[in-house]
Order: structure tokens, then C-alpha cells, then sequence
């Protein structure tokens, strides 16, 4: 592990992936920061580097080490390419804010987490969704499943620890909260966090572009819907 | 024009369309997917004389048996299969011309676990985020994104029946059977494991430091078992218990291919082709990537040790795994340039 001059470590991870940790806890500045420095990498179309994926507080770029330029070490070359990137200064979006809203019907068929969260919460179920739909909340970073987002900004009054138990069938669509954040399931997967409600809106479709309905950065408003207003707009 | 085309008659246990992978889309949480045994895919290809990027079917442990409606030409590479035609053993690992109407059965695996077949002008399925590689999860890629069923059509390359023929013309050393004609030549297995264990190369994780001095010990010193809830995504691993000291919860960050995750639960995971792209369980290891074909190789119940290895070496190895297919691979062009 090399510390680096200004504010990041990095590492390799296996023989084709390096690793650059700017914090180890969440920060919602941090994660700024990240997101829109992979942003400047992926412009910089390095050849050997295929995949660029920022996270909560980390960056990883995945390589082919068969197509390393000979004698490149690869820690140091993207230790040089992130501190080319961050000195040229990292663009802040420019206007406003890309922003989404998404429906959300909370009944307890599509939130089968709702009651227990009340309970554990101290909040009846009303009361989750009043604050669930009141904060502006922001998408942290996209993982785990194709168009999968985790989402930051929840109401600190909601937090909640994982499940003990994952579920091992999460609907598709699900909306899930732990940890501070909220996350939407793409697919009907296995999952470990409260699922409160459900959206009707494809979370990940290949046949629309762009493919995610979330990107970084992106700030999100959750909506409540009635039952019959999700049927009408399921297009599952 | 009449399409060119492959039907399924039985499945096989979990047989799917795969290429090199889904790569540049792990931004979008979009799993890399893939051959999980990229070396016998790669060979396979070039035996019929595609590229690389072609896609061929994943066969696992038992594969399907399917109805070649036009000649083909087709090559079997990985593990090796109880496969035949008309009742004649097909030879693996070498290119074998089907005459039309052959039936390809290919049986139960004697050794290894995954085979790849591979058909002269690739299977033609629509490519998704630049891959025709299947994810079943999320359903797409390959073949509607899901494993073959009994029933399947698959499309051939129209030019696929003249090309076959053409390039079967061009080879050196070759013999007539019932039913078809291969080569006296074959390549060999890269990828079959040999005796009961194999040993896989894996570099420190970057939370190895945080596992007590006996765990640390266990994980390199001991033997593992694959477990029978191990698929594309992942391996777990029964085997001695490990223990991560005091450090709290991680944040989610990315995952590679051969990452091996330890969770508090005592689980042991190693990231396989379909692996998620970010994940927050402390990270014990990361599997060379040049020993992941191999041990794609090992069915559940199979068992293996991690043997150390630094990350330069992990990349020699690479280095080293992909000059002697390219070795191969060029002699074969030759032949099919000829």
C-alpha cells in the first residue's frame, strides 16, 4: 500500500484491478468527489484500463494485465493518472442537478419490512413513509446488480440495521432501506435490508438508453402512490 | 434464405451462451459475466478458426444434446465430457466436422466441470452492452438470458455450413469417422485439474492483515471444499473457521473476479464470472487471475489449497498462461490461413 500525496491510498487488488480509497467512512463530500473524478478518468480512454467503478468512498480500475505497456507498473501509473486528474481540477456539474422522482406504493404487500421497521423504529408506518418522501435524497453510487443504486440522504429518524436474515427473494422494483440509505432492487434477488415499498418504474431495462433509471449524483425524490395508481403504471 | 440453425433436444444441467464477458458497464452495477474457463473458451474458438470475441455454450457438468441441422464444424474444449455421435466417442479438443443432421450428445463430465463448444461463425444471439454472454439474475444477454431448454432454436452464421466445409478443407492430418471427420491432431487441456485437489494461486487481500495470526494460517496452510451452493457468481468454501479482528463494518466498494470475501458469518466466497461489482464483506484473498480457469474447473465437492503468491508473480503467470495460447492459437491459424 503506498500513501498518497493528497488524500488517497492505493493498492493493488489481485493481479488486474487497482484500488483508490479516499475515506474509509461515509461522506457525502467525499463521494462527490469520487464519483466525479471516475467521471474524469473515463474521459482520459486510457487504453488498457476496461472498467472504471467509483463506490461509496473508493475507486477500482479494472485492467488486462496481458496488455500492461511493458515495464508500466500499474499502481503508480494510476496513481499519476488520479493525481493528473484531480490537479486539473474536477468538474462540478454544470446547471441544475439531474433529478428523478419515483413512485412508490408503500402498502404492507409491497413493504413486508414496513411493520417491523415501526416497531424497531418507534415511528408508525405513516410516520416512515411521511419522512421517507419529505428528504431529498441522493444516489451514492451504482452496485451489486446491473442498475442497482444505493442511495444516500434518508431521515436519520429511519435508520435501521440490515436484516438478520436476508430475504432470500426481494422483489423486483423493491425499495429498501438500512444503513442510512435507501436502495432500489432491479431484479427479484436475494437481499439483507428492510423493503418498505415498491416502485413500478423498470429500474434496468437494455432495450431503453440509457439502460439505468439512477446515475450518480442524481438526486431522488420518493413519491407515494396508491395501489391502483402502481397498477396502472407497472409495465412489468 | 433458409436460416442456419441448432436445435436443443435436451438441455443439460445449466448450458448457456458466453463470450469473453460484459466488460466497461461495471459502472452501472453491470456484472462482467464470461466464460468462467476463459482459456478452454478461447481454444475452442480457435479450433473452428474464430476469434476470440466469438460466443459459444457453457456446458456444465452434464451437457445437452442438440440436432445440427447443417453441417457444422464444432469443437469441444475444457472438461472432459462422455460425448458422442451415432455412438462414436467425439474427440475433444480438436475440430470435428458434424455432417448435416448429426446429433451432438454430450453426456456427463469424467473430469472437470465446464465444456465449451464452440460452432464455426460463433452462436449468433443479439449482443447486450457489447457481449452476448448470458446473466440469468437479471435475464438478459445470450439466448432470451436464460440457460437452454429442451426446444431451442439457436441461430447459426448463415455462411456457417460453406465456411465449416471450407475450413475443415484446409487442415492437416485428417480422418474420416461415422457420422464425421476430425483431426489425428489435438491441443491439450489447459484447464483440467489433475488428482484430487488442485492448488490455486492468491495474493493477500487488503483485509488479510485484519484475520488473527491462526486464521491467517489456515486460510494459505489448509484444504477447502467447494460447497454444493457454489454457481456462476460465487464459491463458498467450507473449511476452517476465519476470524477478523475487532474492525467494524466496511463500506461497499468494487470487487474483481477471484476476490475471496470471508463475512463475519464464518462464510468463505470466492467471486466468480458472475460476480457483483461492489460488495462490503472484508477481503481475505484475490485469486490469481491465471489459476480462475482452473478452478472454474472443479465441480462442488472438489477440494483446494491457496498457495501465496505475490502480484507481480500473479501477472507473470498471466503473462506466461497467455503466451503459450497464443503459441497455440497462431499454429491453428496457420493452418486455417494455408
Amino acid at each position: 500500500m503506498a500513501a498518497a500525496r493528497s488524500g488517497f491510498s492505493i493498492f493493488a487488488i489481485g493481479d488486474s484491478a487497482v484500488l483508490a480509497e479516499f475515506g474509509t467512512s461515509l461522506d457525502l463530500d467525499v463521494n462527490s468527489r469520487v464519483q466525479r473524478l471516475a467521471q474524469a478518468v473515463r474521459a482520459k480512454d486510457v487504453p488498457w484500463i476496461y472498467d472504471i467503478v467509483p463506490a461509496l468512498g473508493s475507486l477500482a480500475l479494472h485492467f488486462d494485465p496481458v496488455r500492461l505497456p511493458a515495464g508500466l507498473d500499474p499502481v503508480s501509473a494510476i496513481e499519476d493518472l488520479l493525481q493528473d486528474c484531480l490537479r486539473s481540477g474536477l468538474r462540478t456539474p454544470r446547471g441544475s442537478v439531474p433529478s428523478v422522482e419515483i413512485p412508490v406504493c408503500y402498502d404492507a404487500e409491497f413493504g413486508p419490512d414496513l411493520a417491523e421497521a415501526a416497531g424497531l423504529l418507534k415511528l408508525s408506518v405513516e410516520a416512515i413513509v411521511r419522512r421517507h418522501v419529505a428528504s431529498v435524497h441522493r444516489v451514492l453510487m451504482m452496485g451489486f446488480a446491473p442498475g442497482q443504486p444505493y442511495i444516500g440522504g434518508l431521515d436519520a429518524k429511519l435508520a435501521l440495521p440490515r436484516r438478520a436474515t436476508p430475504r432470500t427473494r426481494v422483489a423486483a422494483g423493491s425499495i429498501a432501506i438500512a444503513n442510512a440509505q435507501t436502495a432500489v432492487y432491479p431484479f427479484e434477488i436475494s437481499g439483507g435490508w428492510n423493503v418498505i415499498g415498491r416502485t413500478p418504474l423498470r429500474v434496468f431495462d437494455v432495450t431503453r438508453e440509457p439502460a439505468a433509471l439512477f446515475a450518480p449524483g442524481m438526486q431522488v425524490r420518493f413519491v407515494a402512490i396508491t395501489r391502483a395508481e402502481f397498477e396502472r403504471r407497472c409495465t412489468r | 434464405m433458409h436460416a442456419v440453425t441448432l436445435r436443443v433436444l435436451r438441455p443439460g444441467l445449466h448450458t448457456t451462451v458466453q463470450d469473453l464477458g460484459r466488460h466497461g458497464s461495471q459502472h452501472l452495477g453491470v456484472v462482467p459475466c464470461g466464460a468462467m474457463d476463459a482459456v478452454a473458451h478461447r481454444m475452442a474458438n480457435a479450433l473452428v478458426g474464430n476469434g476470440a470475441d466469438a460466443a459459444a455454450l457453457e456446458c456444465t457438468v452434464i451437457g445437452p444434446e442438440l440436432l445440427f441441422e447443417q453441417a457444422a464444424l464444432v469443437a469441444l474444449c475444457g472438461a472432459a465430457f462422455e460425448a458422442t455421435i451415432a455412438g462414436a466417442a467425439l474427440p475433444q479438443n480438436r475440430p470435428v466436422l458434424l455432417a448435416a443432421g448429426a446429433r451432438l450428445r454430450i453426456g456427463r463430465t469424467l473430469r472437470g466441470a465446464r465444456g465449451y463448444l464452440a460452432v464455426t461463425g460463433g452462436i449468433c444471439v443479439p449482443a447486450v452492452l457489447g457481449s452476448r454472454s448470458t446473466y440469468v439474475p437479471a435475464a438478459f444477454g445470450g439466448l432470451e438470458g436464460r440457460a437452454l431448454r429442451a426446444g431451442d432454436t439457436l441461430t447459426l452464421d448463415a455462411a456457417a455450413p460453406a465456411l465449416s466445409a471450407a475450413r475443415f478443407s484446409r487442415l492437416e492430418n485428417t480422418r474420416t469417422a461415422a457420422g464425421f471427420a476430425s483431426t489425428a491432431w489435438q491441443v491439450s487441456a489447459m484447464t483440467l485439474p489433475r488428482g484430487d485437489s488442485i492448488s490455486v494461486r492468491a495474493m493477500e487481500g487488503r483485509h488479510y492483515a485484519q484475520f488473527d495470526a491462526a486464521s491467517r494460517r489456515a486460510f494459505f496452510g489448509e484444504s477447502w471444499r467447494i460447497s454444493q451452493d457454489s454457481n456462476r457468481m460465487g464459491y463458498r468454501l467450507a473449511g476452517p473457521a476465519l476470524v477478523r479482528r475487532g474492525a467494524g463494518d466496511l463500506l461497499s466498494e468494487p470487487t474483481c473476479l477471484g476476490t475471496v470475501q470471508a463475512p463475519s458469518d464464518g462464510s468463505v466466497i470466492v467471486l466468480m464470472a458472475d460476480h457483483q461489482t461492489t460488495g462490503g464483506y472484508p477481503k481475505i484473498a484475490e485469486v490469481a487471475g491465471a489459476d480462475v480457469p482452473l478452478l472454474s474447473q472443479v465441480a462442488p465437492g472438489g477440494m483446494l489449497r491457496f498457495e501465496r503468491c505475490s502480484v507481480e508473480a500473479a501477472r507473470e503467470a498471466l503473462r506466461r498462461q497467455h503466451a503459450t495460447i497464443d503459441t497455440i492459437v497462431n499454429s491453428i491459424n496457420l493452418q486455417y490461413r494455408s
